[in-house]
């Protein structure tokens, strides 16, 4: 468990503002230390992981320590960008979780033969979200050994 | 309440008699409903997933599992070539494999998860890390997650 993954910054791509604002506030609510970076959909997710478009400036920002990635979303949805993110010899091992309203099983399965490293359907209440991010926190900061960053 | 239905196995590769000893009280300790099926090393997993072997059971399959455990070291098959030979097959690589292992080399934590794996967690020294390991485990695989096993 390195400190160096501890305050890499969680990134998560999800469209709905709404859903950025709760998200954001249930991650205060566990008081998440990392900063979380958001995009609003796979292609500024790419960007930001390939240091390109709005993201190209130097230093390049720094990879996340994992990524939360909604499914349906605008220009590049979420199935696409995990496809290229689990092919990407030097993204594959970024954890990614799936965060979406979909339950269908259809896109669970797709999604873990893809290379996704979990799945979670998005709570209706607030307080599931809240539930959801201290189970996050949990496994993904405390319990689990995170790729080093700058392992290449 | 778990998410999962309880009689889906939790398949576990451990090689150390007294750490699978120790993996199944850290289970019944957190009253983890869904059993325990451990084999002793990579051949036996892959036997288990294809139902070969020990585990032929003529017409009856055997139940995927809901996740598996996968220690890194063990004799026949260590866990680095049975987690390829997971994540490489059509058939299993969907089943989300957590690496459970004494190795704590950032090398063998990049490669793994390189290789596919879903998490990779450091084996706890002590019963009581091991406990938590099991409830975290349980919070998030059986009462967080969707598994593409249901």
């Amino acid at each position: 468990m390195t400190d160096v993954t501890r305050l890499a910054p969680i990134l998560m791509a999800e469209d709905d503002k709404d859903d950025q604002l709760i998200t954001q506030k249930a991650l205060r609510e566990n008081r998440v230390a990392n900063p979380l970076v958001m995009v609003e959909d796979g292609e500024m997710l790419m960007e930001y992981l390939r240091h390109e478009g709005k993201f190209s400036g130097t230093p390049p920002a720094p990879l996340p320590c994992f990524i939360l990635l909604d499914l349906n979303m605008p220009r590049m949805d979420g199935r696409e960008a995990l496809k290229l993110i689990k092919a990407d010899e030097k993204l594959k091992k970024i954890p990614v979780v799936i965060l979406t309203t979909s339950k269908a099983e259809e896109d669970i399965i797709r999604s873990y033969n893809t290379g996704a490293n979990s799945y979670i359907t998005k709570p209706v209440t607030f307080e599931g979200l809240v539930n959801v991010i201290r189970s996050l926190k949990t496994y993904w900061l405390e319990i689990v050994d995170l790729p080093a960053k700058n392992l290449d | 309440m778990t998410k999962t239905q309880p009689s889906i196995p939790i398949l576990m590769a451990e090689d150390d008699d007294g750490d699978r000893f120790f993996a199944r009280k850290a289970a019944e300790k957190n009253a983890i409903p869904n059993p325990l099926v451990v084999v002793q090393n990579g051949e036996e997993l892959l036997d288990y997933l294809h139902g070969r072997g020990k585990f032929d059971q003529g017409r009856a399959s055997t139940a995927p599992p809901c996740f598996i455990l996968l220690d890194l070291n063990m004799p026949r098959m260590d866990g680095r070539e049975a987690l390829r030979l997971v994540k490489s097959d059509e058939r299993f690589k969907k089943i989300p494999v957590v690496i459970l292992t004494t190795s704590k080399a950032e090398e063998d934590i990049a490669n793994c998860y390189q290789m596919g794996a879903n998490s990779y967690i450091t084996k706890p020294v002590d019963f009581d890390g091991l406990v938590e390991v099991f409830r975290s485990l349980k919070a998030y695989w059986l009462e967080t997650v969707d598994l593409p096993i249901p």
